[in-house]
């Protein structure tokens, strides 16, 4: 890391689709991960379908509620909620309900390109004055942090891994468009997810 | 169905309590309402239950959708005014996924509402309901707040599909101010 802390000016803008991967590549245990609407979970499709993914579809702004909802179900499995920035914009109060509550295995982690990018790139009313780090830190999320780039972003994975969180990582993104997209076929992917968490046994194949 | 003599000796969210507990609805995220007081209260002293307030209904949709995914039971608490708030992500994610989302409604609006605001937006709770084809049952009769309350939750996890419970003044008693002398 630098000397300087990490903010969300100083913080280098990264490739989504490359931080997916190297997300998914350290998930050893199992660990479900929830990707919010549109780019987020395209890219989270992209790097490789995992029984315990779950891809979003509609509802924009709730993938950490649906996190929150699989942490307080499974307190022994890690969750991970991806959301991107526009979406967390919809839904700020969830941060206080997850630092109220404080689940022990649940990280967020915020993919901010400052704008809409599946319907064309406008501007967010966040973009260039909101700070989604000091946002969650104000909610309570005492230790809410920017990853400095792809080195540091792999370390906090770890550190999300290895320690109680609940934890918070804000990421900037460059504006490189999603690899490819999730397939659009939500009772196939709640079945496929329910399997991943053990809460569904069948002898249907898949 | 239990006789009139029995439910009487207990009040409706006593009933709704020992319905929740009896089909394994443990997670509770609510915002709250006044009507609703004693069952959150109640929920809140029983640990079978994890209670908590939320921001949003919305939120609180999100989170019973991923508990039930991973294994856990939960119903919304909330009033009318919240449930107006939802159509989007009911249509988008109970209803498209098949998740059996559970939801308790307060019935604001109607039968001696003093909030004319209240009373606007409880006219589009049914139409949004019947847009949806969700499952929905209102319940005005102690005597039939076992069976109806016990009856949808059944069936909402069997078909897997979101159902909305319905809390009428005449169950409740609602929410009651005198209307000023003119």
């Amino acid at each position: 890391m630098s000397q300087t802390p990490t903010t969300a000016h100083n913080a280098k803008k990264m490739y989504r689709f490359d931080l997916m991967r190297r997300l998914t590549a350290r998930l050893r245990n199992e660990e479900a991960v929830i990707g919010g609407i549109g780019n987020t979970n395209f890219d989270l499709w992209s790097a490789g379908h995992r029984a315990q993914n779950f891809y979003m579809l509609g509802s924009m702004g709730l993938a950490v509620p649906i996190a929150l909802g699989v942490a307080l179900a499974q307190p022994h499995r890690k969750v991970f909620a991806l959301e991107g920035d526009g979406s967390l914009l919809m839904q700020l109060g969830c941060l206080s309900t997850v630092a109220t509550l404080a689940p022990r295995n649940l990280a967020i982690m915020v993919f901010d390109n400052g704008v809409y990018q599946i319907t064309g790139g406008q501007p967010t009313p966040a973009a260039g004055s909101t700070d989604f780090a000091a946002i969650a830190r104000g909610c309570g999320l005492a230790n809410a942090v920017w990853a400095a780039d792809e080195a540091d972003f792999e370390r906090l994975v770890q550190h999300c891994l290895e320690t109680d969180g609940p934890h918070f990582i804000g990421l900037k993104l460059d504006d490189q468009p999603p690899v490819s997209q999730t397939e659009r076929d939500p009772a196939q992917i709640r079945d496929r997810f329910m399997r991943g968490m053990g809460a569904r046994k069948s002898k249907l194949p898949g | 169905m239990q006789s009139e003599a029995a439910a009487g000796s207990r009040a409706w969210h006593e009933i709704v309590l020992a319905v929740l507990k009896a089909n394994d609805v443990r997670l509770v995220p609510y915002v709250p309402d006044n009507v609703l007081k004693p069952l959150i209260n109640a929920v809140h002293a029983d640990p079978f239950f994890t209670a908590f307030a939320t921001a949003r209904e919305e939120e609180a949709i999100g989170i019973v959708c991923g508990a039930w995914m991973a294994g856990t039971r939960g119903i919304v608490l909330m009033q009318t005014s919240g449930f107006a708030t939802l159509a989007n992500v009911l249509a988008s994610l109970p209803c498209a996924f098949q998740i059996p989302a559970l939801m308790m409604i307060s019935e604001r609006g109607t039968l001696g509402e003093f909030n004319i605001g209240q009373a606007m937006v409880w006219r589009t709770m049914r139409p949004v309901l019947e847009a949806l084809g969700m499952e929905h049952h209102v319940i005005s009769r102690l005597d039939e707040c076992e069976f109806i309350c016990d009856r949808t939750i059944k069936q909402a996890v069997m078909t897997q599909q979101p159902a909305a419970l319905i809390l009428s003044p005449l169950l409740t008693g609602g929410k009651v101010v005198n209307p000023p002398k003119a």
